[in-house]
């Protein structure tokens, strides 16, 4: 067995056979060309060929893998007729009385350069699409035709790296996935790969040899190995992975774009769990219907000192545009715990847990807390966001929050700066305190998220992160549950709506429990949406109980 | 001539698809040329490569230009693609 590790840049596990991709690499050759009217002739006949493939591609494209992916080869068509471009060409010609194929070569590398050279991850990755254009007018210029896959079984296709049109024209009924020599996870193969939600490792340089071509490849996108000739060992754990995916897959299609509802209408969000803007493209692939929980965290962890106003309402519309419309629900800083920040200069705390966290850092520092307000409201203009306060045990907490709130607004106001004023306040409820008082807090904000994890923590006396409390730490508990209970009771007196944002919402043996209390939403993990869409959408609410809550 | 400035809000700036939205806009006023620049660099809408050669970003101003018998048509369709799209 051979192993290889390389980027997985699109999920999933496959196993087949290994297939090079063959490029008819024809070196262009410069030759001296008398008349050069009929030079420029042929290449504009190639031009109009190339334009005309592209358009192919585009149609075919849109079919595939989406209106986004084909609007590449609507602009690469366009990139054919540029005018720099087509006047490099001739203008190369020209000065080196040349043939056409040199020209364009010349012209594309030359563009290739300028793209390679900016300052700017996207536009260095589009050298590769000016080198793709000009490959394809070479091979019109040249009569050469691109193969498909010579294989009558389905393959991983290996290779260098593709170029988009030399993707999008491979036969996909006989690819499983992809394994590049070079590329990155903004390269077109590993874009398409997830488009079209195929496995694909990129990265594996020299290691991936020629030689192994026809040999057996077990493709694991997710942690990004390949194994070749795998051994027992291997194969189970593969074939084990592979059964997982192909159930999740079933399940993929036949729940996307279904409602969350149950068998007697009983309608129920289901949310996701974010940690950074780069988890919404797995929130839109699994069909989240908004986000429950986008913890703000992440800005603070990763800095070195307090993130900016700027910076975090750059990160926060990013998530509120991506969403389009759909609620996004935005955390407010919860570090303190087991989540410590260096330049936060935080006393040492025996019992962290129950110390100056979350909420309680921001009324203590209003210096921290404003910056972050104002980064929310300012997003609140570009998508449904809504802000939500952890750690909460006290209405006057609340009341402070709101009122800091206000003054946000008023400034923002008085600034001329957009945001939406009525965007949506709520709470975490994560202490048996908030419990208790949660009829008096649910006239203050318009909805309640319950924290399970920490509520759990609190209620039961039991540290989260003490890996040897086992049985005595119990999310099941019936303190726990019927603590959710008042809590539903008290948002639904109140008018508001309740959801959960733990661990626990994903839990599918408590949902019959959860439809019961009445929960309005249900937060989790993007992969854990199309499941718990399937158990809602097979529950009856009227005849679930509320057994779990008895001792 | 007519002309207005405009701050990107798209997070990517002017990327290869919005310049060709823009470009094929623009190629729309045969007679009139349109212009887009950023800090004094400017480039003619048209040309596709040069306009993303720009580097135009979030949060950068451009100003855009048009000039010739159709200004006041190209101008108009110019403001609302940018807009639009950026």
């Amino acid at each position: 067995m051979i192993m290889m590790q390389g980027k997985g840049v699109s999920k999933g596990v496959i196993k087949g056979p290994l297939y090079f991709f063959c490029r008819q690499d024809a070196a262009v050759k410069q030759w001296h060309v008398e008349d050069l009217q009929a030079e420029k002739e042929r290449l504009v006949q190639a031009q109009e060929k190339t334009i005309a493939q592209l358009e192919t591609l585009a149609e075919k494209c849109r079919e595939e893998a989406g209106d986004e992916a084909a609007v590449l080869f609507e602009t690469h068509a366009m990139f054919v007729e540029d005018e720099d471009y087509v006047e490099s060409i001739y203008s190369c010609m020209e000065e080196e009385q040349c043939n056409a194929e040199y020209a364009v070569q010349e012209a594309g590398e030359q563009f290739a350069a300028m793209f390679a050279a900016m300052d700017d991850a996207y536009m260095q990755a589009r050298a590769a699409d000016i080198r793709d254009v000009s490959k394809r007018i070479l091979n019109n210029l040249m009569g050469i035709v691109e193969g498909g896959i010579d294989s009558d079984v389905p393959v991983i296709l290996a290779a260098d790296d593709l170029a988009p049109s030399e993707t999008i024209q491979l036969d996909k009924s006989k690819i499983l996935g992809f394994v590049t020599q070079g590329g990155s996870s903004n390269s077109h193969t590993a874009i398409l790969a997830r488009t079209m939600g195929i496995p694909a490792i990129c990265g594996l340089g020299e290691e991936l040899k020629e030689e192994y071509a026809g040999r057996i490849a077990c493709v694991d996108g997710e942690v990004g190995c390949v194994y070749i000739d795998p051994d027992e060992l291997t194969l189970a754990q593969f074939n084990e992975k592979y059964a997982k995916q192909q159930e999740m897959k079933e399940l993929l299609l036949t729940m996307r774009g279904q409602e969350d509802i149950t068998l007697d209408g009983k309608k129920v969000n289901v949310y996701c769990n974010i940690g950074s803007p780069e988890d919404v493209s797995a929130v839109l692939a699994n069909d989240g219907q908004g986000i429950g929980l986008f913890r703000s965290e992440f800005l603070y962890l990763a800095a070195s000192d307090y993130p900016t106003e700027e910076e975090q309402f750059q990160a926060y519309k990013t998530v509120a545009a991506a969403m389009n419309g759909k609620r996004v629900i935005i955390r407010t800083l919860d570090i303190g715990a087991d989540k410590q920040v260096g330049y936060f200069n935080m006393n040492k705390e025996e019992n962290p847990a129950l110390g100056v966290r979350a909420i309680r850092i921001c009324l203590n520092r209003p210096e921290v807390f404003k910056p972050q307000l104002r980064a929310l409201y300012r997003a609140s203009a570009y998508g449904k966001v809504a802000i939500m306060f952890p750690m909460i045990t006290s209405v006057w907490e609340v009341k402070e929050c709101k009122r800091a709130c206000q003054k946000v607004m008023a400034e923002l106001e008085k600034e001329g700066i957009p945001f939406n004023k009525d965007t949506e306040i709520g709470i975490m409820l994560e202490t048996p305190a908030s419990i208790f008082v949660a009829e008096e807090l649910a006239r203050e904000v318009d909805f309640f998220s319950v924290g399970t994890n920490d509520l759990t923590q609190y209620t039961l006396a039991c540290d989260r992160q003490a890996n040897d409390l086992g049985k005595f730490y119990d999310p099941h508990h019936p303190a726990v549950l019927r603590a959710l209970k008042m809590a539903a009771d008290a948002a639904h007196n109140a008018g508001i709506w309740i959801g959960i944002c733990g661990e626990l919402g994903a839990d599918l043996s408590m949902l019959p429990t959860f439809l019961a209390m009445g929960m309005d939403e249900l937060s989790v993990s993007p992969n854990a949406v199309l499941p718990l869409r399937a158990a809602i959408r097979s529950s009856i609410a009227k005849t679930c109980t509320l057994d779990a809550l008895e001792c | 001539m007519k002309q207005f400035t405009y701050t990107i809000t798209d997070p990517l700036g002017i990327h290869a698809r919005p310049a060709g939205i823009l470009a094929k806009t623009a190629k729309t006023f045969a007679d009139t040329t349109v212009m887009i620049a950023k800090e004094g660099k400017s480039v003619k809408a048209t040309q596709l490569m040069k306009l993303m050669g720009l580097g135009v970003k979030e949060g950068d101003v451009i100003t855009v230009t048009a000039e010739g018998p159709s200004e006041d048509a190209a101008i108009e369709a110019m403001e609302d693609t940018i807009k639009e799209n950026l």
